[in-house]
């Protein structure tokens, strides 16, 4: 049932990346590109985006447990240090190059499966970069 | 159209945007728990730290491709890549370490982390935000695209 739940979540998750344009990573470089033809579309997405999350942050607030039954585990919300610094600055960076993030990226498994497997693969690789290197400390 | 910002799609952005929220209140107020996709992802494939369910995530993620191939089937989908090679593993190498460093992606931090008011994420998304901004200008000052 959770699993069912998450792949729904997933799937409109999915569905708004494509409708959006998020899912295209000129698109979003075009965002990002303020001194040649800058494209405000993306800032509309986050606007949309936090909206509901924003109800969902209150009604969260008065609710024991998730509907599921399961506590929330949830992160902190006031450390800021090094690490997320550099992790978001290095994600920004990546960002910007590509045009792409996570999500948008998995979604075109079904849009582009062939011309985003590279980033996939690099960012998977990525990912286990970071974790080799948390171990070895 | 507006000629001020002729690829502008600004209310496909806002109903594609509101989905994108609908999700993130499904993960957090039905499973209890942030719909970030980083985070989500390395659980996915198994390098994710944390006690968080991996048929969850693997369920997410799965998600993903098939809601936007859903779209696809209803309206065209148009996605233009950058034509290197390079550029795409580096990006990806930079996307799949700074995300897991910086604990959070767009979604994590941006969508989930802005509207919950939260001070590191609100931090984390100037921090992205910014190199993004700069990198791009510094690839059009350079001649890279």
């Amino acid at each position: 049932m959770r699993a069912l739940i998450a792949l729904l979540a997933g799937a409109i998750f999915g569905a708004g990346l494509a409708l959006s344009g998020m899912a295209d990573p000129a698109r979003v470089r075009a965002f990002l590109d303020l001194f040649g033809t800058w494209d405000p579309t993306l800032a509309f997405v986050m606007a949309g985006a936090v909206l509901p999350m924003a109800v969902a942050w209150l009604i969260q607030r008065r609710l024991p447990r998730a509907l599921s039954g399961d506590a929330f585990t949830l992160p902190g919300t006031r450390r800021i240090d090094t690490p997320l610094a550099m992790g978001a600055l290095l994600f920004g960076i990546g960002w910007g190059i590509a045009g792409l993030c996570p999500g948008p990226a998995i979604a075109n498994l079904a849009l582009a499966p062939f011309a985003v497997l590279p980033f996939l693969a690099a960012m998977i690789a990525g990912m286990l970069l970071h974790r080799l290197r948390a171990a070895g400390r | 159209m507006n000629t001020l910002f002729p690829g502008a799609m600004p209310g496909m952005g806002f109903l594609g945007g509101l989905l994108i929220g609908l999700a993130g209140a499904i993960m957090l107020l039905g499973l209890g728990r942030i719909a970030g996709v980083s985070g989500l992802a390395a659980r996915a494939v198994g390098i994710g730290s944390g006690t968080d369910s991996r048929a969850v995530a693997l369920a997410f993620i799965t998600g993903l491709p098939l809601g936007a191939a859903l779209v696809a089937v209803v309206r065209p989908v148009a996605v233009t890549f950058p034509p290197s090679l390079a550029v795409l593993v580096i990006g990806g190498l930079l996307v799949g370490f700074g995300t897991r460093l910086g604990s959070g992606c767009t979604s994590g931090h941006g969508v989930c982390g802005l509207s919950r008011l939260s001070l590191r994420s609100m931090a984390a998304t100037a921090l992205f935000m910014a190199a993004g901004f700069a990198t791009v200008a510094a690839m059009r000052a350079l001649g890279w695209g």
